[in-house]
């Protein structure tokens, strides 16, 4: 049985302006010790759906309406307030985007670190200390000791995010869900904390959700995407099936405006026409629809299911046949 | 940290000395002096020499330069000289009733800070449900009452609660006596009017607890402390009231200098010889030298605890460092 099984989840937010569908239907399993990408730009609903796992969606304005979310046999969803908070920072850890502002600025990194473990675990303040250092050495940050004792503003922004992680590995979690851990870092410490981070949950066998834009990360990183679109996965598959045989014209855009090693220098990045869709005002067809290269007529009439193209892969797309052309373009 | 305190020390200088020039150019501005008015007062025709003789006697005729020289000198050797109205030393005038009004303040503070952060809390916490309506409409009441009218409402309450409950009306004690005096007597004298200032102050502070803990709620951090599976109240009371408490801590500080000589209608329903009270005394006297050292008492209040915001500042938030 899957880690984490998501079916047909529905999490909407009740605004003045109408009612946003932010995730409208996803479904998608996390085998234990498997990282798994969502790709989406921004207002995709990959967030939110990471933030509907946890049960952490804001209410008022939202609400998870639909849908079943199963975690390691329990239903996340049916479960009471004080059993999801047991589960919260012991069994699924968070990783959050902004390393400057996820970390509390009034409190110490000893604090911060050894609460989880404190709260979850029962530990002793002394030993939750000792794990602590313990965990900031597997992180990478040199002199525990000393660290511990000093506020968040002593850090970088890239000490802060290894705090962020040893934060989420502390309670030995099943699953990680990394929202975009990498955005707000320079480039080059962005590839050490990915590398960190595979290495780390590989090591400890832990699971991973990573939500990220980049579709470079999930090139590296990632056993399985899910792409999302205006709230649905619009293509799911391993990453090769991904990147060199995209099946959805939405994914094609994305691969096309990302710069590639591999390709000519002179070849020139292309990206993706429009805005995406307002949630507030979706009709029935494909949400791609207006800035899609490829659409016809009937595409407006209903929103393409998920089917399966084989190997696990699937695509939501009526024309996802008749891409092959641009493909070879793009990939090669 | 000792070079920081030793600069903020050496800049409450040039403030007092602003403070000083200000008052007493103004109290001379007046229309009259003290001498016209103690003559004034006994409705008989008075002599311009007596006058006079009464003027040097106090040093009023000299030029006022000297006057000003004279009063910065005092003040900063610590010689604040005699009241110019009831001829005793400003120190004992003021020390009499100085005890009185600090401690009517430091209660007033506290029945406002238990009020104020705990009501705040809940009503950020509970935002847009009706308990967070009665809290603003409670703190909009405490805003909108004058602490005088609450004053004579509870003074009457009193009367009114203990005639139906004991058969003998009760009401507050009127002579002051020391709290290590008789404590029972002081503080079932000095509570009501703490409790009828606290409330306005305290509505002032309640607001300001919640608007700023609500956007303290807002944070990244906060989401990340509630993803850690932390209980809701050390979410609240470890994460979050820290970091709001800035605003707080200066509303509360900058209203507890403005009580050491601002609650003057509040003192006289009470019927308190605090310094407020010696305040307009000594304004409507044209006492000048008394009127000086009351200003330069508030002024030193206020900077003082401006002061002790910023070390208060520093104390909750690791980011403010002073040196």
């Amino acid at each position: 049985m899957a880690l984490l099984e998501i079916k047909d989840l529905q999490t909407q937010f009740f605004t003045s302006a109408g009612t946003v569908k932010a995730v409208d239907g996803v479904s998608y399993t996390v085998e234990e010790g498997e990282t798994v990408a969502v790709v989406g730009e921004s207002g995709s609903g990959k967030s939110v759906t990471a933030m509907s796992i946890m049960r952490l969606i804001p209410w008022p304005p939202g609400k998870i309406v639909g849908g079943s979310i199963n975690f390691d046999g329990k239903d996340l969803l049916a479960l009471t307030d004080d059993e999801m908070r047991s589960i919260r920072g012991r069994d699924i850890g968070m990783i959050f985007q902004e390393p400057m502002t996820s970390l509390n600025p009034v409190l110490t990194i000893g604090m911060q670190l050894t609460e989880p473990m404190i709260a979850h675990l029962g530990m002793s303040e002394e030993a939750a200390m000792e794990k602590a250092k313990k965990l900031l050495g597997m992180v990478g940050i040199s002199e525990p000791d000393r660290r511990l004792a000093q506020y968040p503003h002593h850090l970088s922004g890239g000490m802060r995010q290894r705090v962020v992680i040893a934060m989420a590995l502390a309670c030995d979690p099943k699953l990680i869900i990394a929202d975009e851990p990498t955005t707000a870092l320079d480039v080059t410490i962005q590839a050490q904390i990915l590398e960190l981070m595979k290495d780390l949950t590989r090591e400890l066998g832990v699971a991973m959700i990573i939500i990220t834009h980049n579709l470079g990360v999930v090139a590296r990183y990632a056993d399985r995407v899910n792409v999302m679109y205006a709230g649905r996965i619009i293509e799911s598959g391993n990453a090769s099936d991904i990147y060199h045989r995209p099946r959805h014209p939405y994914t094609l855009a994305l691969l096309k405006s990302v710069p590639r090693m591999d390709r000519q220098r002179e070849a020139k990045l292309d990206p993706v026409d429009g805005q995406p869709p307002d949630l507030t005002k979706l009709d029935g067809g494909c949400s791609f629809r207006p800035r899609c290269r490829f659409a016809q007529d009937h595409c407006a009439k209903s929103f393409p299911a998920l089917e399966d193209i084989g190997g696990g892969h699937t695509s939501a797309c009526f024309e996802k046949d008749n891409l092959d052309k641009e493909v070879k373009d793009v990939v090669g | 940290m000792s070079k920081y305190i030793l600069k903020r020390v050496l800049l409450m200088i040039p403030t007092l000395i602003g403070a000083g020039i200000l008052v007493f150019f103004l109290m001379r501005l007046i229309p009259g002096d003290v001498c016209e008015l103690r003559f004034a007062g006994t409705g008989l025709y008075v002599d311009q020499e007596q006058i006079d003789i009464c003027r040097k006697d106090l040093g009023i005729d000299r030029p006022i330069l000297v006057q000003f020289a004279d009063f910065m000198f005092g003040f900063f050797t610590f010689d604040l000289g005699d009241s110019m109205w009831s001829g005793k030393p400003i120190t004992e005038e003021i020390g009499l009733r100085f005890q009185l009004s600090l401690q009517v303040a430091i209660m007033a503070t506290i029945v406002a800070t238990v009020i104020a952060i705990p009501l705040g809390a809940i009503s950020a916490i509970k935002q847009d449900t009706w308990l967070d309506y009665a809290v603003r409409a409670f703190s909009i009441a405490g805003i909108a009452i004058p602490s005088f009218w609450l004053g004579i409402m509870i003074i009457l309450g009193l009367l009114i609660v203990t005639q139906e409950m004991t058969g003998i009306p009760w009401m507050p004690p009127i002579e002051y006596k020391p709290i290590w005096v008789d404590p029972v007597h002081n503080i079932s004298q000095l509570i009501w009017p703490a409790v009828a200032t606290g409330y306005r102050y305290s509505a002032v502070a309640t607001r300001m607890t919640r608007s700023a803990l609500l956007e303290v709620l807002r944070e990244d951090y906060i989401r990340t402390a509630r993803a850690k599976g932390l209980v809701e109240k050390i979410v609240i009371n470890r994460h979050a009231l820290k970091n709001s408490m800035l605003p707080v801590v200066t509303i509360i500080g900058i209203e507890f200098a403005f009580l050491m000589g601002g609650l003057v209608v509040t003192e006289q329903v009470f019927n308190l010889n605090g310094l407020g009270k010696l305040f307009v005394e000594s304004v409507t006297n044209h006492d000048y030298a008394m009127t000086q050292a009351l200003v330069m008492l508030v002024v030193l209040i206020f900077v003082i605890t401006n002061f002790l915001i910023d070390l208060a500042y520093a104390w909750l938030d690791p980011r403010i460092r002073y040196s």
